[in-house]
């Protein structure tokens, strides 16, 4: 069985594609594939903006992003025909931004000093998801660039992003929160009574264990905020729509490890639940072997003939059949990997891309990662495509 | 580019030897308490939940018991051991050499928080009662340093944990949250400080934060020989120390280990090695089509030692972080119980030269 091939080459080149969203779990090196495919985008002469979450340091600097002044800034990209702009989340920023642009000015200052405001702007699961996706709002509604490319959040599971918005909302305008603040409001009292005592045991026991002090800052931060706009929950649902939009593609990027392909696995059926374009699976770093022609049961036979024949250059043969055997047994774990997702999915497009010698950390590292994701497909030195790591065994 | 290959432990004088850099400090440095609570922390993708598992098999050998605590509710202990889930309860997972045993621990925060209310409150049945309702999701929500609190505090336990005067665990191996999360996961009373000032939670966390920062404890990092995690490991143990939470190893996980000679490394990594050279050899061994193959076999020799290079080029990072370093080797197969008591072995050997030093 053999996936569709996915051609990000159209994808990044098609000018109605506004945005593209890289997802994935943790570690899997979504930032580079979103740097190499804006690059990609820009080379092909788009205008495009990358919004990355955690660059390494490296690899900011050699986007330019030194100043974290959370606005997108050009990148010099010599000989490309488009524009690529870069910017780097900073996810309090976005937050105070949006309170200071909603709020009349002494509000604002007292939502910004509010200590719950400031715990649930730094430190509150879901804010850096939420606050990607209002940074996504607010770049697409400005419509400098034609086309968007968006790292994700490092979050345990893929499923955060798009979950972490509207949990986020439904917990700011949820039942237990104006409750909780209940003496505080007007209508406090029907409330009450809709719960009853269970409530006020709860109340009584979060006073306790939290001390009174948070839940009068929480309450003093819900009715501030009230009056700002018509709440967080229409917000994150109006942001999240915006995924739904013909225009925006999602590419999942895994490794070929168990774990980032469960994920991506997830994330492949949600979207697919939400209604929402999945462009295809990005297999990062992979590591096919150059010539199939010898299976790791021979090379490893032939390393230790090899070595025993002895003479010149017999160590460096048996040494190159060993590297040979290693690599053979790892692409074929990488494969058999693979083709479980592909059983589960065998709608879904892939792309492998070989694991580099060492980090991408420049520009030409970028175009060189850019050219495994939207090369050819077959120009591979054992002419196996790239949607697979060995060739398909003939049955 | 130093010519030489991978050192499974660098012998730099000194390392290895303060009390809170090694494994057990107790047979280095007789007046320095043991360190009975390994936290191991990485980047996102360095396998930090494998070296956990590892670390808690190796210093289960020769009849000790050791406990290794899931924190992230993912169960990924179940997963590598292949047992079912695990539940909030302590578990045999693997028996090691000489009667020894790993018992394992997924904390879950709401069975952790109701054993904390009825432990303090007397409150089990309400708690059941506001679970129904969502209210302890809520708590644990708006103060996400709770969840934390509860962790560690749960740490903490097992850690002082004495049946007939007699420690139950000799060690504790927290698979803990990575290393963008590891100081406020650690800080427990500073994070909870911003929001609780007073009350039964800020004695808790005042409680964790003695044993967390006492000598009994390491917090260990694991990393990948590559720019970022090493990076991220140079920026968490900025900020551990910071707060006086103390520092154990760096782990270096997934190094590549060289296979062709070592005079021949460099060159090659150069990209100057040629399939001309191993041609004879391969011809010899009557392999088919020998030039072809031998043009092949020499690309995938030039990565291969570029590959160790770029990782070799890291390990001069990874000295300057100035703690002693073990590091582990990429293993082909698939993570199983097999390749984890390979990797605790590993880990072993270098307890022991390190008990030897």
């Amino acid at each position: 069985m053999t996936a569709p091939a996915m051609d990000l080459k159209a994808l990044v080149e098609d000018r109605s594609t506004r945005i593209v969203v890289c997802c994935g779990a943790g570690g899997v090196g979504k930032t580079t594939t979103s740097a190499a495919l804006a690059l990609a985008a820009a080379d092909a002469g788009r205008t495009v903006v990358v919004l990355t979450i955690d660059p390494a340091r490296r690899l900011a600097q050699s986007l330019g992003l030194v100043e974290l002044d959370n606005e997108p800034r050009p990148v010099d990209v010599g000989g490309a025909d488009g524009e690529l702009h870069a910017m780097m989340l900073d996810m309090k920023r976005t937050f105070d931004d949006i309170v200071v642009a909603h709020a009349a000015p002494d509000r604002a200052e007292q939502i910004l000093e509010n200590p719950f405001y400031q715990a649930l702007s730094s430190s509150f699961a879901g804010t850096q998801e939420y606050m990607a996706m209002e940074k996504l709002g607010q770049l697409r509604a400005t419509d400098r660039w034609d086309l968007i490319v968006v790292d994700t959040p490092p979050s345990r599971s893929a499923l955060d992003f798009l979950d972490a918005p509207n949990r986020m909302g439904r917990f700011l305008d949820g039942t237990m929160i104006r409750l909780l603040t209940a003496p505080a409001r007007a209508g406090g009292r029907a409330g009450m009574r809709l719960v009853g005592a269970g409530f006020m045991v709860f109340s009584r026991i979060i006073s306790k264990i939290l001390g009174g002090q948070l839940l009068r800052d929480i309450s003093a931060f819900v009715s501030a905020l009230d009056t700002m706009f018509g709440g967080f929950r229409e917000r994150a649902t109006a942001t999240y729509e915006m995924l739904r939009m013909p225009g925006t593609s999602f590419v999942v990027v895994a490794t070929p490890e168990p774990d980032a392909l469960r994920e991506a696995s997830y994330f492949v059926d949600r979207l697919s639940a939400e209604g929402m374009r999945l462009a295809g699976l990005v297999v990062n770093r992979t590591h096919p072997p150059t010539t199939t022609a010898l299976s790791a049961t021979r090379a490893e036979g032939a390393a230790e003939e090899v070595a025993e024949a002895g003479g010149r250059g017999a160590k460096l043969a048996a040494g190159a059949l060993r590297v040979h055997a290693e690599r053979m047994i790892q692409a074929t774990r990488e494969q058999r990997l693979a083709d479980r997702f592909t059983s589960a999915h065998p709608e879904v497009p892939i792309r492998t891309v070989p694991a580099a010698a060492g980090d991408v950390h420049d520009l030409a590292g970028l175009r060189v990662m850019g050219t495994e994701l939207t090369g050819p497909d077959d120009d591979t030195p054992t002419g196996t495509p790239r949607t697979r790591i060995l060739p398909a065994r003939r049955s | 580019m130093p010519d030489r290959p991978p050192r499974t432990d660098p012998p730099r004088a000194g390392e290895g030897r303060g009390p809170r850099g090694s494994f057990y400090a107790e047979t280095v440095s007789p007046d320095a308490p043991p360190v009975r609570c390994h936290v191991v922390t990485g980047k996102g993708g360095t396998g930090k939940t494998t070296v956990a598992a590892a670390l808690a098999l190796a210093l289960a050998a020769d009849g000790r018991t050791v406990l290794l605590v899931e924190t992230e509710g993912r169960q990924g202990i179940a997963q590598l051991f292949d047992t079912p889930p695990l539940p909030y309860e302590e578990r045999r997972v693997a028996v090691t050499r000489g009667g020894g045993e790993v018992k394992a621990l997924a904390i879950d925060t709401e069975e952790a928080l109701l054993e904390y209310l009825d432990l303090f409150y007397n409150l089990r049945r309400a708690g059941r009662a506001l679970r129904k309702m969502g209210a302890i999701d809520f708590a644990t929500a708006i103060a996400p340093g709770l969840r934390d609190v509860l962790i560690t505090g749960k740490v903490k336990e097992a850690v002082t944990r004495r049946r007939d005067g007699e420690r139950v665990y000799d060690a504790v191996v927290v698979d803990a949250p990575p290393t963008g999360r590891i100081t406020r996961f650690l800080n427990v009373t500073g994070e909870m400080g911003q929001l609780a000032r007073s009350g039964p939670i800020k004695t808790q966390s005042d409680g964790v934060m003695a044993v967390l920062k006492s000598p009994q404890t390491a917090v260990h990092l694991v990393t990948l020989l590559e720019d970022m995690p090493v990076q991220e490991t140079a920026d968490a143990i900025g900020e551990l120390t910071a707060v006086g939470l103390p520092i154990g190893h760096v782990i270096v996980n997934m190094a590549t280990e060289p296979l062709l000679p070592e005079a021949s490394l460099t060159r090659a990594a150069e990209g100057r090695l040629t399939g001309a050279e191993l041609a004879p050899a391969l011809e010899a061994a009557h392999l088919p089509g020998p030039r072809l193959l031998a043009d092949a076999l020499a690309a995938e020799a030039v990565e291969h030692a570029q590959r160790w290079a770029a990782q070799d080029a890291l390990r001069g990072d990874v000295a300057a972080l100035g703690r002693p370093t073990v590091e582990l080797p990429l293993l082909t197969g698939p993570i199983d119980l097999g390749s984890l008591f390979e990797l605790a072995g590993r880990l072993e050997q270098h307890i022991r030269r390190e008990v030897a030093a």
